[in-house]
């Protein structure tokens, strides 16, 4: 049996080796293949606008710019009478700004990679997760743990070598995002926290370039097209940035992985309809998708505000205002969205790390570890002999821990310890008891993730 | 794209008796994102005395609701799927959608 076991960690080694050397020569070959093309992009050397597949095809004679290989390849896109060669020179002439590659940015940039976009940007600085393979449907195994640029550039060119596909393997900040958007004609806020969406339609609004904003959270959706036609931008609609507590993080509420991808499917759509410069775009209207109750309901919202500070009549947002902008201050929230801000509520004496009281469970004291995490949370993992009080039940189930307490004490007084997530909830918890007589409370910092993190590594993370 | 949907039941008007002046109007309220997070809710029918705004609908809803509270500065309101601002009459039988965006993605 143990030998069996070293042969299926051998071959299981020699598969995840394999698998990140296969991966690099995908890439490298990708990039290879877009420098070879840039090549032969500037060799033509009659390019007028950077847009590669244009220059290599206005000698096709055919007064579109349309060379055969891509009269092929768009075929379907050219039948259709009301898109045509008209839209399609117009989007090949094109170019788009994808900031995120995530759940959103996912399905945009496959989409838009696909129906010929002359130049496509994806902006980005995080890594792939195996969290994120559930909705971020670009990114494959091979790619866990390297950037998500990366990784969907390689997805992008694998689809269409055809298309310009621009990394830009950063962070969008105040600090660059007037030089890497200015590059682009239409923006898709693909991004998944406040201030990168009041971020990016302040910098659209200061160069004049339309946005498409799509979000999804849960089993919910919203998509609108900002500062185009004459309509409102996203500081029109929200001149007041939501609290903290209402904005959820993906990483916190949870998001079933399809939502994200058909609004990111309807943000690659608007791109398209207002690059290649057809249709009716979805200006001045909000599209709200519902997935559990399968509605999708575009409702009218209001026109450009002549108040607004940013766009507004009287406005003067300048470039540098926009530079020196705190938008993390303003919305109170981190531009990541990764993982939220580490609360320090408690002193020392009433805190104990996961460490340590894993010591005192293996020396046997007699104590209650109560669990404030939802309900279903707790379904997901949780330690043993853990009592489920959700915070947001606390007050109304003392009687609970008051009497768990009196059956664990015996002779001796038992300890209360409070458990969470990540450590926040579980301080919120403490103070609270602490308040009302439970003056033994203590949070264990760092919730589950610092026990599966420095006590049991086998322990379920999510 | 414009979606319909059937529910005939809250959008029929026929048989209903005509509001009088002095009466109260019945409304369905929409919640959608955090607004139904804190209500529990997505969708809720309201009484509000005969010529209430739209404002007048948020007041009432902020004291079944007090959660609501928290994003009181930061929604759009949509009255029959059309923009509406606050000062906006309502009348029997309209829809009035709480829209709180969602930062997500």
């Amino acid at each position: 049996m143990d030998s069996g076991g070293a042969d299926a960690a051998r071959i299981l080694s020699e598969i995840k080796g394999l698998k990140a050397t296969k991966s690099d020569i995908e890439a490298k070959i990708s990039a290879l293949e877009a420098q070879l093309k840039d090549l032969n992009c500037r060799n033509d050397a009659v390019s007028s606008n950077g847009s590669c597949p244009l220059a290599t095809s206005l000698d096709s004679g055919l007064g579109h710019g349309l060379s055969p290989e891509m009269i092929h390849r768009y075929s379907r896109q050219l039948l259709l009478p009301s898109f045509g060669v008209q839209a399609q020179s117009n989007l090949l002439k094109s170019s788009i700004l994808v900031v995120g590659a995530g759940g959103l940015g996912s399905p945009a940039l496959l989409y838009l990679a696909a129906c010929g976009v002359g130049r496509l940007g994806i902006v980005d600085n995080d890594e792939v997760e195996l969290n994120n393979m559930h909705r971020q449907i670009i990114h494959t195994e091979a790619y866990i743990g390297r950037l998500k640029v990366e990784s969907a550039a390689a997805a992008c060119r694998a689809i269409n070598s055809t298309v310009q596909i621009v990394e830009h393997k950063e962070a969008l900040r105040t600090s660059n995002a007037l030089e890497i958007l200015s590059k682009y004609d239409v923006v898709v806020d693909a991004t998944d926290n406040a201030p990168g969406r009041y971020m990016i339609s302040d910098c659209c609004v200061v160069l004049g370039k339309p946005l498409v904003s799509g979000a999804a959270l849960g089993l919910e959706g919203q998509l609108s097209v900002y500062n185009y036609n004459g309509g409102p931008c996203y500081r029109c609609l929200f001149p007041t940035p939501p609290p903290t507590t209402a904005c959820q993080r993906c990483s916190d509420s949870g998001v079933l992985g399809v939502v994200p991808g058909i609004i990111g499917c309807l943000q690659a759509l608007e791109a398209i309809k207002i690059a290649s410069a057809v249709g009716e775009p979805l200006v001045g209207r909000m599209l709200l998708f519902d997935a559990l109750s399968g509605r999708i309901r575009i409702v009218k919202i209001r026109g450009r505000s002549l108040h607004c500070e940013v766009c507004g009549e009287n406005a003067t947002f300048t470039r540098q205002q926009f530079q020196e902008f705190d938008y993390e201050k303003f919305t109170q929230s981190p531009l990541s969205a990764s993982a939220p801000p580490k609360l320090n509520l408690l002193s020392g004496d009433s805190r104990i790390s996961s460490k340590d009281y894993n010591e005192r469970l293996k020396n046997g004291e007699v104590h209650i570890l109560v669990d404030v995490r939802p309900e279903h949370h707790f379904r997901i993992v949780s330690l043993p002999n853990s009592l489920n009080i959700p915070l947001s039940t606390l007050e109304k189930r003392l009687a609970e821990i008051s009497s768990a307490l009196r059956e664990a004490e015996g002779q001796r007084d038992a300890s209360l310890y409070v458990i969470c997530r990540r450590g926040n909830d579980s301080q919120r918890a403490v103070n609270y008891l602490h308040d009302i007589g439970f003056t033994s409370a203590k949070d264990i910092i760092g919730g589950l993730e610092s026990w599966a993190r420095d006590v049991d590594p086998s322990f379920p993370t999510y | 794209m414009d979606a319909v949907e059937g529910e005939s039941k809250y959008y029929s008007t026929q048989g209903m008796p005509k509001k009088e002046e002095g009466s109260s109007v019945g409304i369905k309220v929409l919640f959608f994102a955090r607004a139904r997070d804190l209500t529990g809710l997505s969708d809720v029918r309201l009484e509000v005395p005969f010529g209430s705004t739209a404002s007048d609908c948020l007041k009432e809803l902020a004291v079944r609701f007090p959660g609501l509270e928290e994003i009181r500065q930061c929604i759009v309101l949509a009255l029959n799927e059309e923009y509406a601002s606050e000062s906006t009459v309502i009348k029997e039988n309209d829809e009035l959608a709480i829209i709180p965006p969602i930062s997500g993605g």
